[in-house]
């Protein structure tokens, strides 16, 4: 499963990568920022297909952590934490990057068993498989394995 | 490498392992304090940090370590198994009635929500009474205490140290079975290895039970996550070299050791009380369809723990810290901590199957306890991803492939159910073949489903 759209030169998108009993999710952007987006979208993949998620709310998510890859472990905790309190999706992500200081808007709604066909819960993004690197093509690769 | 790494297989198994196990388990061998060996069950894969599969114990006077991730994000995960004391006749007769009641019933997926909502005090005396909070509440039987690990609450539990975080993902979670691999069967006895055993655990050929699976939902994971986080950002400071982050950990005799081991006790209990309610659930819904079963608990076992216990190491007896990630306890006849009731046969160690297949009761050995901590495997074990089975199998034609075999499925998402397809795992029966020539735990009785409720 993935869904990639060309930006100049550079793929720009997320997939799923596998790993035994759960799923690696790993977005990929011309900055960290869209890559962190773009990791958020793989975790909503896991779950429903996003396009079915529609952008009725929003919340703001700020983290802190001592480096990226941290960073993209909470950030997608914060998410999972905001999706399990709140009995939310989110479709639509935007996310500021500084230093490693990460503020964010999520877009979503709250989880219609029925039309959103949820198939499994996230319950934690694992540091198994994290990364945040850019790549020889100038691209910026998040990644992690969360635990379902 | 401290100690040697053990991993239980035949040939078979060890060659459809992935590489990343015995890579596990050597890392785990590194870790500061462990006793012994770094042990893999014969359904070990892939973890984190830890494989699944994964027993290590540690010693606090060698500098021993607690890890989160050697416990899981999913504290406590584990089987309990309820006997109806009724043949399988009288079940068929009722079965969709059974499964739909059982399904409407059940809160099952996910943002499925339980009936239950805890003010602050509740839910602090729920993390620390577990499933004897439970029963206080109305939620099963005196009885089932006696049938639980820990008598149904684990102590040294300490709610100040779940987060805010944790207790607010909990709110809506108690007595809901979540998602994943986690489910509720009905199951008939096909198959009785050990006579003897099986009678005295209640398990008779042809009779059905009813089996749960599932954790501590929200409060575990956010638990796991949280501790997980602090402990790989403090353990440079502890001088603690991580061979790989998720090997997180801190000293046993430390801060933050004592307050992980506080709150993944809470985390136990959170799940002990999370399955009490769920019996109870099952126990209204027999009642109203069929009421002749007596839905008596034969045990509540844990696979995702860290454990206090005393075992003989070269011939004198250590208090360790057994960690068991997807590994079930298996104390042998005669063992101190456990029912009386089953001193004499060993504790039965109740291992699921995937959704389809056979699930198994087995019990302790002696052999076990100097084999691998008195531990055996938890499951399957997945042999295929998610992704591989959702290209693989269509869950509209899981459900009927099953159903033309008489197992009704139920679960709200049909992608579920083809991530969750039976041949997306392991042999179960080849796993369990392996832990009984192993001697880790001997075989009593085989189990195969008839109504299944997913989440």
């Amino acid at each position: 499963m993935d869904s990639q759209h060309s930006c100049g030169e550079l793929k720009v998108g997320w997939e799923h990568f596998a790993h035994g009993a759960d799923i690696g999710v790993r977005g990929i952007g011309v900055t960290p920022d869209e890559a962190f987006e773009q990791a958020a979208l793989a975790v909503t993949a896991v779950i429903v297909d996003p396009a079915r998620v529609e952008a009725r709310e929003m919340i703001e998510i700020r983290c802190r952590a001592p480096d990226l890859e941290l960073l993209l472990a909470d950030w997608l905790n914060a998410l999972v934490l905001a999706m399990a309190t709140r009995n939310m999706l989110y479709g639509r992500f935007e996310v500021k990057i500084d230093a490693f200081a990460l503020t964010a808007k999520a877009w979503g709604e709250t989880i219609d068993r029925e039309r959103h066909q949820p198939a499994v819960e996230v319950k934690g993004a694992t540091y198994t498989a994290l990364s945040v690197r850019r790549r020889d093509d100038g691209a910026w690769v998040a990644q992690c394995v969360v635990d379902v | 490498m401290r100690v040697p790494g053990v991993i239980f297989a035949d040939e078979g198994l060890i060659r459809s392992m992935d590489d990343k196990v015995p890579e596990q388990v050597a890392n785990v061998a590194k870790l500061p304090g462990i006793v012994k060996a770094s042990y893999a069950m014969p359904d070990a894969h892939w973890g984190y940090g830890f494989p699944i599969g994964g027993v290590a114990a540690f010693d606090p006077d060698e500098g021993g370590i607690v890890s989160a991730g050697g416990v899981g994000f999913d504290i406590s995960c584990g089987v309990r198994t309820l006997l109806t004391g009724l043949p399988l006749a009288r079940v068929e007769a009722v079965k969709v009635a059974l499964a739909d009641t059982l399904f409407a019933r059940i809160p099952a997926g996910v943002g499925s929500t339980g009936a239950l909502r805890l003010s602050a005090e509740e839910m602090d005396a729920m993390l620390v009474g577990g499933a004897r909070w439970a029963i206080e509440q109305g939620f099963g039987r005196p009885e089932d205490i006696e049938r639980i690990e820990e008598r149904g609450a684990m102590s040294g539990a300490d709610p100040a140290q779940v987060s805010a975080a944790a207790k607010r993902r909990q709110r809506d979670e108690m007595g809901t079975l979540g998602s994943g691999n986690h489910y509720l069967e009905v199951q008939h006895i096909t198959e009785v290895f050990d006579r003897a055993t099986a009678e005295s655990f209640g398990l008779v050929a042809g009779e059905v039970v009813v089996s749960i699976h599932c954790g501590s939902r929200g409060l575990g994971h956010q638990i796991g996550t949280e501790y997980l986080r602090e402990m790989a950002i403090s353990a440079p400071g502890e001088g603690i070299v991580l061979p790989d982050r998720e090997l997180a950990c801190a000293p046993i005799r430390s801060r933050l050791g004592a307050r992980y081991l506080g709150a993944m006790r809470a985390g136990i209990n959170c799940a002990l009380a999370n399955r009490q309610i769920l019996t109870h659930l099952t126990r209204d819904v027999f009642r109203e369809v069929l009421p002749a079963a007596t839905l008596a608990l034969l045990y509540d076992v844990s696979h995702n723990t860290c454990k206090v216990e005393t075992h003989v190491v070269d011939g004198k007896p250590r208090q360790l810290f057994v960690h068991r990630k997807g590994a079930t306890r298996a104390f042998g006849p005669g063992h101190s901590d456990m029912p009386r009731v089953f001193v004499a046969t060993g504790q039965p160690v109740l291992i699921g199957g995937s959704m389809g297949t056979a699930s198994y009761v087995l019990a302790g050995t002696r052999h076990g306890e100097t084999a691998a901590f008195a531990s055996a495997c938890h499951g399957a074990g997945r042999s295929m991803s998610r992704h591989e089975a959702t290209r693989h199998w269509h869950g509209r034609r899981v459900v009927d492939d099953l159903a033309a075999r008489g197992i009704l499925i139920r679960s709200v998402s049909s992608r579920g159910v083809a991530e969750e397809a039976p041949g997306a795992y392991k042999n179960v029966t080849e796993v369990v073949d392996v832990a009984d020539r192993a001697g880790l735990a001997r075989k009593v009785a085989r189990l195969e489903p008839l109504v299944c409720i997913k989440g």
